[in-house]
């Protein structure tokens, strides 16, 4: 559980990162947080040429606000996410799901970015980010960039749409401010990737759900936005009942994983019932 | 007063070294050697055809590539069959490095020995193997049907298949007015130390010795083996067990390939040589353990008396048998458990499957045999509409009837004669701390809240300390240091805190001066190995024994200098002094000074010893003919048979009605290992005993898929229990003591683990209504048997329905019951290691 010899370099700018990526082409491997890399390098799974190191790049880090968006750097790491005012204030989604990622260690190497270029369908990041419609600032070769909407990000098992050669750098969040959330996780050990989650954001008007958002993980190869759910929730009352019926087509048409954790009929009740309750608690009732 | 250091709670003197980091492990030595590394086969069952390493030659900085080819006379054939039986009619053992034919993912085919493990590894990466695959056999169904073999010459895949009967089984089963038969399953799990294996060994080659370490729970049995193996005389040959991070077993098998092939290459090329096992290697290419189907069929009478037991079960080895069939041989005797089985069959098959091999892990065989006669007990209680602690204390064996002879053989090949024990005491107080006889009213109040709780129990009795010797040696230096020494080795038992307790109260010293070695050759050569809950009754023994020599001997001296008779003296905090006159005295130090009769002296309390000094009677010579110089003495321990210790277990758990969570609420232990030498160390062992139980019970598997790959060969797919998800122990003690020893102790290493997948299904039973009949379960798993049992696949128990029929007029929560109290509410705050909350479990399904 060694990893295959490899050259590293570490840019300190974007460019000078791009610019090594297209020099290696596909030899080369984008190393962020290194918490899903490294294990895959040690069990060579990969075994890439040059290792580009984007932890010396200054402005691939924080968060700032940029008016009715915050915008988070790809190399931001849970840690810091989690401490930000601007994130818990905007997209407390965001935070509550951030705060179940495995331990306080990994969540001081891994970054935000990685987690969602790495796009582990049992990861727990991409779900928030889906349902806040979040869009990613892709960087490409020669330096232009492009925005990806998080509904396009996502493109299976482990892909997403950043190309060879090119980086993520920015997540963008439209705010939610005000917006109740909760994100459900499911595990039977704790520091364990999800079974099954659930990531809700409620806007209520007087005990009436005005908004929704809804997002699964590990519900298929890639996070799932409940949209039908999302539209059934809107104008009711933020009760057990009216919410139980709202959410109980949650699961359907989703095609869960079986696996040693759950087969996929489990997968598809614990969507149900986790939605319901992640909801309620959104909701705040 | 010296403080009574027997008995005592005493802080473990090991802990503030190894917890700061103080620990020395196989890999912080060696740092100047070469690196080992290995190709595994990646089939499971396959021929090697062709082994290419021309591509990992001119890998700058490797230094040796071996295969099965290189390896000369007795190193390349078959690793040694440790513990042969009668019935294990076909043994097979594999070689160091494969020969012609794999038989599991992970068995090593090349060796790399280079500058460093990174290299050794890129050179591992670029041999190349052809195989030719051959049918794989994975899972005890698929080995018992024995359509594909494993062993082209073991016929049904059968490599050991064994009776014991006491009693006419068939007569006593007609006899009986009730029958049940249990169709039982447990699976695969392993031992997981922290620390993996690892071997580091340097070659002398002007002394033509070997030095080599290896962490392992034998260093005399390696040190044997690879003198044997290459051909060299034992005193040529030492081993060192260093700090251990953890055995639970594993590291009692020997030799490993890697203990045979590291110390051969670094003769061989003359440079040390170390090699550290990674956690995948750990999984794929150590020892599993459990993994058995069984079938139970009991006759009993009206009150649930056990009259006849039939037990069938079919065992999965693995791809050899290096360790004989130890497991299942305990698994048919340890089943037994605190009960009178009337007459008692018990046959098994030992069976080959293209998987890791098995070898005992922590309870070796006792948690399957457990689990197979609890259940059974559940049974017989459900089917009478009886107490199921009832039904157990019908069947107990009784204290007067110690010691109780079951007239079957145990794993020591010596008669399983318990030799004490107070079983129902145990489970009175076993009832007394669960609230046992308040659990219908918990129940009622749990499910006016809509909770699902359940009570499960299960007792065993588990032979410790077989035999057949350990030794213990002290001297005592001028200084009045104490140095213990025992062969047999440590991973964190404990045993430099018990053993010198130990020496402290029979020779009367300070803890603090008595210095325990375990596991070094170099100081006790004659030794077996710590497994089986040994250590304690073994060594505890042989260096209590060897402590009241050395007393003897220190009180002869002493007595001759002060002119008193020996039995005037007493020693007290290392001082010899006249009782009643404490004034005269003289230290164990001096003592050892006078022992030892000297020429030259180098310090001031030398020079009492030297040749000018004191009295002497010229007639006699300074060392008496039948005395030796020093203040030291040596003794052995054998006992004629292992001594029996027992417990009982409790636990009350707590199903979600929705998603099938299983919570343990609260986990109660009563442990009765004879006389307790330091009660912390017990309950720190029952402790991580029980740990390792929650793990076997709702966690650990090892999920081998149907070509024989193991899925989840990582701590990322392989779930163990954090201190979240283990309950607290709630424990207590009986101190029965075994009449065998002389200090009455029992062992307790393995205790905790024992029951508790016996009791955790009885549990999830009793939440549930239906039986339990395969352990681990997960959430997923039990879900799914909810929807069976829904649809009529799966039975009810009889009580639920009975339960059913006797609840409907009370539904409705009853307004004075509030949530259940104490005695069976949580002693403390369950913590809930999942991230959904207690709160959810109010919910109706949904
Ligand atoms: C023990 C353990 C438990 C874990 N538990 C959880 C859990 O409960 N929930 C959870 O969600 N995750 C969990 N993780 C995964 C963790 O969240 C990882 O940190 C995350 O998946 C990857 O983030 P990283 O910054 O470490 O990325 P890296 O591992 O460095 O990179 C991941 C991948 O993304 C690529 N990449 C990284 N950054 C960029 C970029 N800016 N542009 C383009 N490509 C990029 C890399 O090349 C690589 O392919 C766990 C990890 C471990 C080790």
């Amino acid at each position: 559980m060694i990893p295959a010899s490899f050259d590293y370099v570490a840019p300190t700018t974007v460019d000078e990162a791009l610019a090594a990526l297209a020099e290696h082409g596909d030899d080369a491997k984008v190393l962020a947080g290194g918490q899903s890399l490294l294990p895959i390098l040690r069990m060579r799974l990969n075994a890439p040429g040059v290792v580009v190191d984007l932890g010396r790049i200054p402005d691939l880090q924080g968060v700032c606000d940029d008016g009715d968006h915050i915008v988070i750097g790809a190399m931001t790491t849970y840690a810091a996410v989690l401490a930000d005012d601007l994130v818990s204030t905007h997209a407390s989604l965001l935070s509550k799901a951030v705060a179940t990622v495995a331990d306080p260690q990994i969540r001081h190497r891994g970054t935000l970015g990685g987690a969602l270029v790495h796009a582990d369908p049992a990861g727990d990041v991409g779900a928030p980010v889906l349902a806040l419609g979040a869009e990613l600032v892709v960087a490409g070769p020669g330096g232009q960039t492009r925005t990806v909407t998080a509904d396009d990000f996502f493109e299976d098992l482990f892909t997403t749409a950043v190309g060879e050669g090119e980086l993520l750098t920015q997540i963008r969040i439209p705010k939610h401010t005000g917006w109740g959330a909760h994100y459900e996780k499911f595990v039977r050990v704790s520091h364990q990737w999800s079974i099954v989650a659930v990531a809700a954001t409620v806007r209520s008007e007087g005990g009436t759900i005005a908004e929704a958002r809804v997002g699964l993980t590990n519900m298929g190869s890639t996070p799932l936005r409940a949209v039908s759910v999302e539209n059934a929730l809107v104008g009711q009352p933020a009760t057990d009942e009216a919410i139980r019926a709202a959410v109980a087509s949650v699961a359907d048409g989703t095609n869960p994983p079986s696996d040693l954790n759950g087969d996929s009929d489990y997968r598809r009740h614990l969507a149900t019932v986790l939605t319901r309750r992640a909801v309620l608690a959104a909701a705040g009732a | 007063m010296t403080t009574q250091m027997f008995g005592a709670p005493i802080r473990r003197k090991e802990d503030p070294r190894l917890v700061t980091g103080g620990g020395r492990y196989l890999d912080d030595l060696g740092n100047d050697a070469l690196a080992a590394a290995f190709v595994r086969s990646p089939h499971a069952h396959a021929r090697v055809v062709d082994i290419d390493a021309s591509g990992a030659v001119d890998v700058e900085g490797v230094v040796a590539i071996y295969t099965h080819e290189d390896l000369p006379g007795a190193v390349g054939e078959p690793l040694p069959l440790l513990i042969p039986h009668p019935t294990l009619t076909h043994g097979r053992t594999g070689y160091a490095l494969a020969k012609d034919e794999v038989n599991h993912v992970g068995e090593p085919v090349v060796m790399v020995v280079a500058t460093d493990r990174y290299v050794a590894e890129d050179a591992c990466q670029r041999i190349r193997v052809t195989y030719e695959q051959l049918p794989v056999v994975v899972g005890i169904e698929k080995a018992r049907d024995g359509e594909a073999l494993v062993h082209d010459d073991v016929p049904g895949n059968v490599a050991a298949h064994m009776t014991q009967e006491v009693g006419d089984v068939e007569a006593a089963m007609a006899r009986a007015p009730h029958h049940l038969t249990l169709d039982l399953d447990i699976e695969r799990s392993a031992c997981t130390p922290m620390e993996g294996k690892g071997v580091y060994a340097r070659w002398d080659a002007e002394r033509d010795e070997l030095r080599m370490y290896s962490s392992t729970q034998t260093s005399t049995g390696v040190r044997a083996a690879v003198a044997a193996k290459l051909g060299l005389p034992l005193q040529k040959v030492e081993c060192i067990a260093p700090d251990v991070g953890g055995g639970f077993g594993v590291k009692i098998m020997h030799p490993w390939p890697e203990e045979v092939l590291v110390p051969w290459a670094a003769r061989l090329i003359g440079q040390p040589v170390k090699w550290v096992e990674d956690r995948r290697e750990h999984f794929i290419s150590s020892a599993h353990e459990r993994g058995q189907l069984q079938r139970v069929t009991v006759g009993f009478d009206d009150d649930g008396r056990v009259l006849a037991l039939d037990v069938k079960f079919w065992h999965d080895n693995g791809a050899y048998t290096p360790y004989g069939i130890i497991v299942p041989i305990i698994t048919s005797t340890q089943l037994l458990g605190p009960y009178k089985p009337g007459a008692y069959r018990c046959e098994f098959w030992s069976l080959y499957t293209n998987t890791v091999l098995v070898t005992p892990y922590r309870g070796a065989g006792r948690p399957q045999g457990c689990f197979a006669m609890e259940r059974t007990m559940d049974s017989i209680a459900d089917t009478l509409g009886l107490d199921r602690a009832e039904v157990r204390a019908r069947n107990f064996i009784l204290p007067e009837e110690m010691p109780y002879d079951h007239g079957l053989l145990f794993q020591d090949g010596r008669p399983l004669k318990y030799d004490s024990g107070d079983f129902p005491a145990s489970l009175a107080k076993l009832k007394a701390l669960v609230g046992w006889d308040d659990f219908a009213a918990y129940r009622a109040a749990a499910e006016a809240e809509g909770r699902k709780v359940g009570l499960g129990i299960g007792c065993y009795v588990e032979g410790t300390g077989v035999g057949p010797y350990e030794g213990g040696h002290i001297q005592i230096e001028t200084s009045g240091r104490v140095n213990v020494s025992t062969g047999l080795t440590s991973q964190g038992q404990g045993h430099e805190t018990v053993f010198a307790q130990i020496v402290a109260e029979e020779l009367g010293v300070r803890l603090e001066d008595v210095h325990v070695t375990t596991g070094d050759t170099r100081r006790m050569p004659y030794a077996v190995g710590t497994f089986a809950s040994r250590a304690a009754v073994m060594s505890g023994n042989a260096i209590a024994l060897a402590a009241r020599n050395v007393r003897a001997k220190a009180l002869r001296i002493a007595a001759d200098a002060l002119e008193v008779s020996p039995d005037d003296l007493e020693i007290v905090d290392g001082t010899v002094r006249v009782k009643g006159a404490p004034t005269t005295s003289i230290s164990l130090g001096t003592v050892s000074v006078l022992s030892n009769p000297l020429r030259y002296a180098f310090d001031e309390a030398a020079r009492a010893a030297t040749q000018f000094a004191g009295t002497f009677d010229p007639d006699k010579p300074p060392v008496a003919d039948d005395d030796e110089p020093g203040l030291e003495g040596k003794d052995f321990y054998s006992p004629t048979q292992a001594t029996f210790a027992n417990g009982m277990h409790a636990a009350i758990v707590e199903t979600d009605p929705v998603t099938a969570e299983i919570r343990i609420l609260r986990y109660c232990v009563i442990h009765d290992c004879g006389t307790m030498i330091n009660p912390m160390i017990v309950e720190g062992q029952v402790h991580g005993g029980v740990a390792q139980g929650v793990g076997g019970a709702l966690y650990e598997r090892m999920a081998y898929d149907e070509s024989g790959q193991l899925l989840n060969a990582s701590f990322m797919d392989f779930l163990m229990p954090y201190a979240s998800e283990v309950p607290t122990v709630e424990a207590d003690h009986l101190e029965t003591p075994s009449p065998l020893n002389p200090l009455g102790i029992k062992g307790a290493g393995e205790a905790g683990c024992i029951p508790v997948s016996a009791v955790i299904a009885s549990a999830i039973e009793d939440a549930e209504g239906f039986p339990i009949t395969r352990m681990p379960i997960s959430p997923s798993e039990l879900w799914d048997l909810r929807r069976r049992h829904a649809g009529g696949e799966v039975p009810s128990l009889h009580r639920a329905l009975h339960r059913a029929l006797h609840r409907a007029p009370h539904r409705a929560p009853h307004p004075g019951l509030g949530r259940p109290t104490s005695p069976a509410t949580p002693a403390t705050t369950p913590r809930d290691g999942s991230t959904t909350t207690a709160a959810v479990t109010k919910e109706t399904p949904a």
